[in-house]
């Protein structure tokens, strides 16, 4: 797979989520701790909206969570998803807290659940960049 | 200091157009400018306050330059759909401050004829911060809201039908509104029957795009007195946003919940005062978590509450009696018309569709998109100044 092969819309990365979407191209999900108040948050941001500190740490995610909510797509205009339909978009509850929006791949959409355990999985666009969905995990 | 009682809308106008591949949207607006201050019985040269959005990011210049105006008070605040309902308010507390005397507001989209899929096309990202962590994920704006509707079914029991139940009164409403876009009823059965398109939402459990725009004029409520049309006073209002924050969202919390209680306690008024509820409805989810934040009903009974006819203009709690964005119009920001036909509904001017009590009408905006981030504005409006 490279670049010009991948049909969905990327991010735009910028100096503020560099960092994220590399840890995404080592396979990793990261999140942010504040190093000043100490809240967990997402999506990424330079300065803490709690406290406006921009001392940050990093969290490394178990990838594993709950899905809160989703829905199957049959009509979407969206580059590269237009040749996939149906597709399934969810809110996915990681462990550690965040709730974050992405894709239920691997998965036949009729066997999508609230409440279904899944994990992280990378889609790599190229060597740079990889895209985390995520997929059914076996039961906790 | 309260807005209560200060300004009137003595002004409202809706283009009659639906479709409409031979107009510019700045030719709709400049039409419904002339319907709106023939209505208030205003000329042009009296407006000294201009609103509008949905253009560039400067077009309110340009539509100045089109009409030849020279405001001295310009507002393109840009909430998405709920624009026009909180320009109102932005355009009272002008004239309430001595900024300026006569405000219009404007709105005309070709939306339907240029063919935007507004509600499937993209992914509704604008390249915000944000957007990195949704786009990639192919969000359309009804599968956002689909999201929300299926957690709610998930909570509290909420079905398809009750959902259904909204659309089936909505175009109950359109059919006694020549200008309406749809005409035909449709039963739960139908709504049931038409395809999915993000699940659990089907096509009738969404809006149309159409073409159209409208005007609105709001003066003080001194000037309003010697007017053509009875004032339709502004009581209260509020303007809020509801957002994914650090990633601990209720999707099941719209702004209205913020912004209901603010808007009525500026109005001093309570639920039962209310005669008249125009909701923005980009689906019909959309109405039934706003009826619940609005606190219509507890959150979670909303299934139940649209039910058995109660939104009808002649039920127990008259809502969207124009046929809203799911039967009537819908040319991608859709405030503006909720502030328009309360006003023809508070001077008994809504013909077979008129609500029997019209004292106090609530006006409630959703801009941007449920789910992810959105705007909300609520207006109330009477025919006593409070």
């Amino acid at each position: 797979m490279s670049r010009k092969d991948y049909k969905k819309p990327l991010p735009r990365i910028d100096e503020e989520n560099r960092w994220f979407w590399e840890a995404c191209a080592r396979h990793e999900l990261v999140l942010q701790r504040c190093g000043g108040c100490g809240e967990l948050r997402f999506y990424p941001r330079g300065l803490c909206p709690a406290c406006l500190s921009s001392s940050v740490e990093y969290v490394r995610s178990s990838g594993r969570g709950r899905i809160h909510t989703f829905t199957v797509t049959y009509q979407s205009q969206a580059p590269g998803f237009r040749d996939e339909l149906p597709y399934v978009m969810a809110y996915v509850d990681l462990d550690e807290g965040p709730r974050v929006l992405s894709n239920v791949v691997h998965t036949p959409p009729e066997e999508v659940k609230i409440g279904m355990a899944v994990e992280v999985v990378f889609e790599d666009v190229d060597e740079d960049l990889a895209i985390p969905r995520f997929r059914r995990a076996s039961e906790r | 200091m309260s807005l209560r009682g200060k300004t009137a809308v003595v002004g409202a106008y809706e283009h009659p157009t639906r479709y409409a591949p031979h107009l510019t949207p700045h030719r709709i607006m400049a039409e419904s400018a002339r319907g709106a201050l023939e209505d208030a019985g205003l000329a042009i040269a009296d407006v000294d306050g201009l609103c509008t959005a949905s253009m560039g990011p400067i077009g309110v210049i340009a539509l100045a330059n089109h009409l030849n105006l020279r405001p001295t008070y310009l507002d393109s605040t840009n909430l998405g759909g709920s624009s026009f309902v909180a320009h109102v308010a932005h355009a009272s507390a002008a004239i309430a401050a001595g900024l300026c005397r006569v405000v219009l507001i404007l709105y005309g989209s070709t939306a339907a004829s240029d063919r935007l899929a507004v509600g499937t096309g993209g992914t509704g990202g604008f390249g915000d911060p944000p957007d990195a962590y949704e786009t990639p994920y192919g969000p359309t704006v009804v599968g956002s809201y689909a999201m929300a509707a299926m957690r709610h079914m998930h909570e509290y029991g909420t079905t398809s039908r009750q959902l259904a139940e909204i659309a089936v009164t909505t175009r109950r409403h359109a059919a006694l509104n020549p200008a309406a876009k749809f005409h035909d009823p449709i039963t739960v059965e139908d709504v049931l029957a038409s395809r999915v398109v993000s699940s659990p939402l089907h096509l009738l459990d969404c809006c149309m795009i159409s073409d159209g725009g409208g005007a609105l004029v709001v003066t003080s409520a001194e000037r309003a007195r010697d007017l053509r049309k009875a004032p339709a006073y502004v009581l209260g209002a509020a303007e809020g946003v509801v957002h994914t924050g650090v990633g601990r969202q209720d999707l099941l919390e719209v702004a209205a919940a913020q912004t209901g209680p603010k808007a009525m306690a500026m109005a001093g008024i309570g639920h039962r005062d209310v005669d008249l509820r125009m909701i923005y409805d980009s689906f019909t989810i959309t109405v039934l978590l706003t009826l619940e934040n609005l606190g219509f009903c507890p959150r979670g009974e909303g299934g139940a509450f649209v039910c058995g006819g109660r939104l009808a203009f002649d039920g127990p709690c008259p809502t969207n009696t124009d046929g809203g964005g799911l039967s009537s119009n819908h040319p991608g920001m859709r405030g503006i018309f909720l502030v328009i036909e309360a006003v023809k509904q508070l001077r008994g001017d809504a013909g077979a569709r008129q609500v029997k009590k019209r004292d106090v009408a609530l006006c409630h905006g959703t801009g941007g998109v449920i789910s992810r981030r959105h705007s909300g504005a609520t207006l109330i409006l009477g025919r006593e100044r409070g």
